[in-house]
């Protein structure tokens, strides 16, 4: 029996649909017992909805002031202390898990297996390594405690139907205040989340500056899509950070992707590659976005995306 | 500050196309290019950079790995930094077995910062800056972008999923740098030959009391399912109606 202890991640008001599917991954391990711990403020919102999530048998929630905002070194010790009681703590391969998880393994002793894309056994998993240029089998150290991330472009949420129990806990804990949150500049929008869209439009260096990328949130409100940029378009300040799609950036899988003036380099279709389907704009022929989209147009983006716009729009 | 601690691990280059070798027994590493993880070099111009304002009295640069890891240690010297320690072990370790490694140079070496890449390329693991902190009881800041050091404190940019979220952390404390913090400086020919009188100290495993941890085995490597290439559509008329007969729109 796989006892799994599934850390929540939210944004103090709604649950991150990586929860969801860390859930997914979870119900892959054969007589999974899934439990979700919701670490917040004041959780009574996110725990109710964690206790949604299907497969699900019990909420933890854990409200302290102290994890109002989710820092690594307050979570950890925390999550640590909840686990002794389980055989799996999972939580997910975005920034905030990649950033706690390795914390907690180190606490409870054991390596954690960085981006779970496929369950085999209680202890065997499959995981990307080189970018996701090879895929290795492994197999963590038995007889210990499982932690892992799990890479969120290879499992689907679970739906909402459960009806799990929800648990008030109190965790004794020492907890430190050597770091603390000063801000969080996140960029308002109303468009789907990237992560977890299932259509995107990505720009890439072909735009050639920030007023032109208009063009791509016109293109991607047409089909109520999210919208994403190469590390090119980044980096040329066109848009920020968060919104790179690729190796360093967010890998992400939906159903449709279209790219608009990407070349293609290794870094971004590592980023793609298990994407639905994938459409390529682009005035290169040559361009090596082309060896994976299923559909390829050449051409003048500056023209063919008003057109492709205005024919989505009627 | 006084000191910081770099760490730098022997990859693959990044310009190398990986593959997995065609029995199955792990990816062709013979002949290929070996480099400075990618992240760690940044991290490395990121401590000179601050040592060269006059913060920080020495960078130390610190690898883990077979022997052949001197030659990573020495084009980091040729960077700038000061001096370079080898923990000498038969193959890589695992994560935990290098923050273990790490914690102990850190007791040695009292440094104010530790400043690693935020992964590694070959394995993609992004544990071992974490993992450092945590067995330290000493703050994170991963995937950084920038760091100002404040006295006492530093504050640090973090990319994250949303946006960017700025931290305060008390020193020490451990740093992973993402690639936007800096671009890494080129090492000139005569820094190549300063550095090769620069001291390398070679401490085997054994010598610090650590044995190897319990590190996930692997059973097997495969490579990844390419995708195919698809069609190419003569104009935008041709692309909506694709689309649309594959149940798109």
């Amino acid at each position: 029996m796989a006892r799994i202890l599934v850390i929540a991640e939210h944004d103090g008001k709604r649950l991150n649909a990586s929860t969801a599917k860390c859930v997914a991954c979870a119900s892959g391990i054969e007589g999974a017992d899934i439990h979700v711990a919701v670490f917040a403020e004041t959780g009574e919102t996110l725990a109710a909805e964690a206790a949604g999530l299907a497969g699900v048998s019990k909420v933890i929630q854990v409200d302290n002031p102290a994890n109002a905002y989710p820092l690594a070194a307050v979570l950890a010790p925390q999550v640590a202390q909840l686990a002794g009681a389980y055989t799996h703590v999972l939580g997910p391969s975005t920034t905030f898990g990649r950033d706690l998880m390795p914390r907690v393994a180190a606490l409870l002793d054991v390596n954690q297996i960085t981006d779970i894309m496929q369950v085999l056994g209680s202890h065997t998993f499959k995981r990307p390594i080189y970018a996701g240029n090879a895929i290795v089998t492994v197999e963590a150290a038995a007889g210990k405690q499982v932690v892992g991330t799990v890479r969120m472009a290879s499992y689907r949420s679970v739906d909402s139907t459960g009806k799990a129990a929800i648990e008030r806990a109190v965790v004794e804990a020492e907890l430190p205040g050597h770091s603390r949150f000063v801000s969080l500049q996140a960029g308002k929008s109303d468009r789907p989340d990237l992560q977890t869209a299932s259509r995107v439009v990505s720009g890439g260096r072909a735009l050639a500056s920030a007023e032109n990328f208009a063009m791509i949130f016109k293109l991607a409100d047409a089909l109520g899509a999210a919208v994403g940029a190469s590390r090119a378009a980044v980096d040329a300040g066109f848009v920020p950070n968060e919104m790179q799609v690729g190796q360093t950036g967010k890998i992400i899988a939906p159903e449709l992707y279209i790219a608009v003036g990407i070349s293609g380099a290794i870094q971004h279709l590592t980023g793609i590659k298990d994407a639905g389907t994938i459409v390529a704009i682009n005035k290169d022929a040559d361009a090596p976005i082309f060896e994976v989209a299923d559909f390829g147009l050449v051409g003048d983006l500056f023209k063919l995306v008003p057109e492709l716009e205005k024919a989505l729009r009627t | 500050m006084d000191r910081i601690l770099v760490g730098l691990k022997r990859v693959v280059d990044y310009n190398v196309r990986v593959r997995v070798r065609s029995d199955g027994s792990g990816v062709e590493t013979d002949g290929v290019k070996m480099s400075i993880n990618p992240f760690d070099e940044i991290a490395l111009e990121e401590a000179l950079r601050i040592r060269e304002r006059g913060d920080a009295g020495e960078v130390v640069v610190v690898s883990i790995g077979p022997g052949d890891a001197q030659q990573q240690l020495r084009t980091g010297l040729a960077m700038g930094a000061d001096r370079a320690i080898l923990v000498e072990t038969a193959a890589a370790p695992d994560p935990l077995t290098c923050a273990r490694i790490l914690l102990e140079l850190v007791n040695r070496e009292k440094p104010d910062l530790v400043i690693l890449g935020k992964q590694a390329i070959d394995n993609d693991n992004s544990q071992t800056g974490q993992m450092l902190a945590a067995l330290w009881g000493r703050p994170q800041a991963t995937f950084a972008s920038k760091l100002v050091l404040n006295g006492a404190t530093a504050t640090v940019t973090r990319e994250v999923d949303s946006g960017l979220e700025i931290l305060e952390v008390d020193l020490p404390a451990v740093v992973t740098v993402d690639l936007r913090m800096n671009e890494p400086r080129y090492v000139k020919l005569p820094d190549i030959m300063k550095a090769k009188k620069k001291p390398l100290d070679q401490i085997p495993l054994s010598g610090l009391g650590i044995s190897m941890g319990d590190a996930p085995t692997v059973k097997a490597y495969e490579a990844p399912q390419q995708r195919q290439k698809g069609v190419m559509v003569p104009d935008v008329a041709a692309l909506v109606a694709a689309m649309k007969d594959k149940g798109l729109l």
